[in-house]
């Protein structure tokens, strides 16, 4: 069944009223029909396409039975609504808004300690099983259901990794944007644990980026005990030092988070390692068929 | 945003940080009035730059070629006065600042090109009996504030790390208690301040700092050095603040502060026009959909043998006018010799992309190949609207078709 979200998914939007909150929740139900309503202050009562809107999470929990939340509240207040999701028990909060403050995001990540509930982002496309659970921004009809788990800091480039599989003629499991914050709440380390679990998973392409130490972590872990395959690039291997690259954790900072290191424990951890993002489907093809796989 | 030092000292002062007394001035006349109101008999004037190595740093109008090549390559001794400038009598000030304001500073951070000073800071001299590293910072490993202090004060930060790890002390604020008074007491003993006066002064210093970072929405705070005086007393002698540009919605006052000047103009061009850009030094000019893809761009033209222009990330949703803005700025930079347009629609939609493209051209006239990959949302439409225009756009279909196809233009194959 893929990992964290199916058909059996239960969403709600948070901020499905705001225009990128209605778009997106309208994308989103058209691929699987798994929303079940909305949250927007003060429209509670209201409906969105026939999807209830209510003015608390904790409300639309209790009478949807929501299990999901998909986040799409403006960066001032968007900390605030993930801690409102997990107050109100939503075990996935997937939050897409980018430009939320880091000293909110540091409380709003230590809020969720204890809890119940998993974070994926913010600044994050989404999460997608293809063909069963769409909940976030990306292309729906790039994807393909198969086998191939995809975890990446980024949003096009997941899209390009998808695209270079679905060509190939691997489908995947499920593609997971974590964010290209420097605090998230699914990190790579998470993400390849989910996937190394998952029996409908074959193999991962992991695409990380410079800045923080996450690739590593998650290298140091696979080392000793991931048993699938992992094909992965870093980008911004050209990126200079000291600058902020799109991305609010893309940065080489203080000689930390540079390209090399995390290339360097991707091939201590046996990773299929590649230069050019062009290569992501086909260096998985090789894998799978060197794995007896494919 | 980067802060000057005057503007950092500002917010730490405010959040009860000893910092040593002084003011910022724009012309040497204002720097002499400072000095005299200062009083004493010592000052130290120094260049108000966003770039480090401001005392190493040399004038380019008054230095040789050669002492800047030296000041470039991070030579300990160059001979010449620097950007920052102990003063003894006030002559010695006058001549400092009439040195410093509107001449071009070059230190190892800023490249030949220097930058042009229009502050200085004009402070009493201190009496330096000991030199620290104080920091706050977030621990992206753990998601919490850090406290970072080390005895080797004025050193940079980076080299302790790498030569002396074990002289760098951590201590972690647990976000809903904030940085406890005990653990900033403990800092202080560990970094071996046992005279009563001194830890005290130093404790409260580190709580000063790790407000001022939750009050301004920092991402770093810095001083470096922290200093002890021969009497005991502690003092914040440099400082350097940065801020969360995501957080700028709630910081008026020192989103008011920005200064343009310091920025390379076609990066504040992009800034304005949403667009998020950086200029690098190759020749081929990349205008890419989403940071992750935009960097990856970048990494395959450098696969490929070329060298990218800059980092260019057009966002998720950007309408015509954003294309336009951003073919305008990549042009104008006269290294380009061959653009590249990499966009996977999600959101985006590639026939948008493809009216933009088309009216940048009309509007700027396209004097280098252009080579254009779409993929994603409406693709097809997109290069059909392109093979339409009749212009003399160069299509390709994968990333690497793409960036074969922009190297070999570049290198005028």
């Amino acid at each position: 069944m893929a990992i964290l979200v199916d058909s059996n998914s239960r969403v709600i939007t948070q901020g499905i009223t705001g225009s990128a909150g209605a778009f997106h929740t309208r994308m989103s139900h058209a691929y699987s029909p798994i929303f079940v309503g909305g949250v927007t202050p003060g429209k509670g009562g209201q409906w969105f396409d026939g999807l209830p809107i209510f003015n608390t999470v904790a409300e639309a929990r209790r009478i949807t039975a929501a299990n999901v939340s998909m986040i799409f509240v403006p960066p001032p207040f968007a900390a605030d609504a993930i801690m409102e999701a997990a107050d109100a028990g939503i075990e996935l909060i997937v939050c897409i808004t980018e430009g939320i403050p880091a000293n909110d995001m540091v409380k709003a990540w230590r809020y969720l300690q204890g809890k119940n509930c998993r974070l994926i982002g913010p600044n994050c496309p989404g999460i997608i099983t293809p063909g069963a659970a769409k909940i976030g921004i990306m292309p729906g009809h790039i994807h393909k259901p198969g086998r191939i788990g995809v975890v990446s800091k980024s949003g096009t480039l997941t899209y390009e990794a998808v695209g270079q599989l679905t060509a190939a003629g691997l489908g995947q499991s499920t593609c997971i944007g974590i964010g290209g914050d420097p605090v998230i709440g699914t990190n790579h380390t998470d993400a390849l644990k989910l996937f190394n679990d998952d029996p409908d998973t074959d193999a991962v392409i992991m695409i990380g980026e410079i800045g923080g130490n996450a690739e590593q972590d998650a290298c140091a872990w696979a080392k000793h005990n991931m048993t699938k395959p992992v094909v992965g690039f870093i980008a911004g291997a050209t990126a200079p030092p000291g600058r902020r690259m799109g991305h609010a954790g893309a940065i080489i900072s203080g000689g930390q988070g540079g390209a090399e290191d995390k290339y360097r424990a991707m091939e201590d951890a046996g990773v299929h390692v590649v230069r050019s993002p062009a290569e992501m489907g086909s260096k998985m093809v090789e894998v799978l068929k060197a794995e007896g796989l494919l | 945003m980067k802060l000057h030092e005057y503007q950092a000292k500002e917010l730490l002062r405010r959040h009860g940080v000893p910092v040593p007394p002084g003011s910022a001035a724009h012309s040497v006349d204002d720097a002499v009035a400072a000095a005299e109101a200062l009083g004493g008999d010592f000052w130290v004037v120094k260049a108000q730059v966003h770039a480090g190595g401001r005392g190493k740093g040399r004038f380019k109008e008054v230095a040789a070629q050669a002492d800047l090549e030296a000041v470039l390559a991070g030579a300990a001794e160059v001979p010449g006065k620097g950007g920052v400038q102990l003063c003894r009598s006030i002559d010695d000030v006058r001549a400092a600042a009439e040195l410093m304001l509107g001449n071009t500073l070059v230190t190892k951070q800023t490249g030949i090109d220097g930058v042009v000073v229009k502050t200085v800071l004009v402070t009493t001299g201190a009496d330096i009996e000991t030199e620290l590293y104080v920091s706050v910072l977030l621990d992206r490993s753990n998601s919490r504030l850090v406290l970072m202090a080390s005895t080797e004060g004025g050193t940079e930060i980076e080299e302790v790390a790498a030569e002396n790890p074990s002289a760098i002390k951590k201590v972690w604020a647990d976000p809903i208690t904030g940085l406890g008074s005990w653990q900033c007491m403990q800092m202080a003993y560990e970094l071996g301040l046992d005279q009563k006066k001194t830890t005290r002064q130093a404790a409260k210093l580190f709580k000063g700092i790790y407000d001022t970072y939750l009050a301004t929405d920092a991402t770093l705070v810095e001083i470096n050095p922290m200093v002890i005086s021969s009497t005991g007393d502690v003092v914040a002698l440099d400082a350097k603040v940065t801020i969360d540009d995501n957080a700028m919605f709630r910081q008026k006052e020192i989103a008011s502060w920005y200064d343009e000047s310091e920025d390379d103009p076609a990066e504040v061009e992009a800034a304005k026009a949403h667009l998020s850009f950086i200029k690098l030094d190759g020749t081929i000019g990349c205008m890419v959909n989403g940071a992750g893809l935009a960097m990856s761009t970048m990494d395959i033209i450098k696969h490929y043998g070329g060298e990218p222009a800059n980092f260019l990330d057009v966002g998720g949703g950007a309408k015509k006018e954003q294309i336009v803005s951003a073919l305008n700025i990549i042009t104008k930079d006269p290294a380009v010799n061959c653009i590249l347009v990499n966009i996977f629609g999600g959101i985006m939609r590639c026939d948008i992309i493809a009216e933009g493209v088309i009216a940048a051209v009309a509007e700027t006239g396209l004097e280098v190949p252009l080579v254009v990959r779409l993929a994603g949302t409406n693709a097809e439409l997109g290069k059909q609207i392109l093979a339409e225009s009749g212009l003399a756009i160069i299509p390709a279909d994968t990333l690497a078709d793409a960036a074969e196809k922009a190297v070999a233009a570049a290198q005028g194959k």
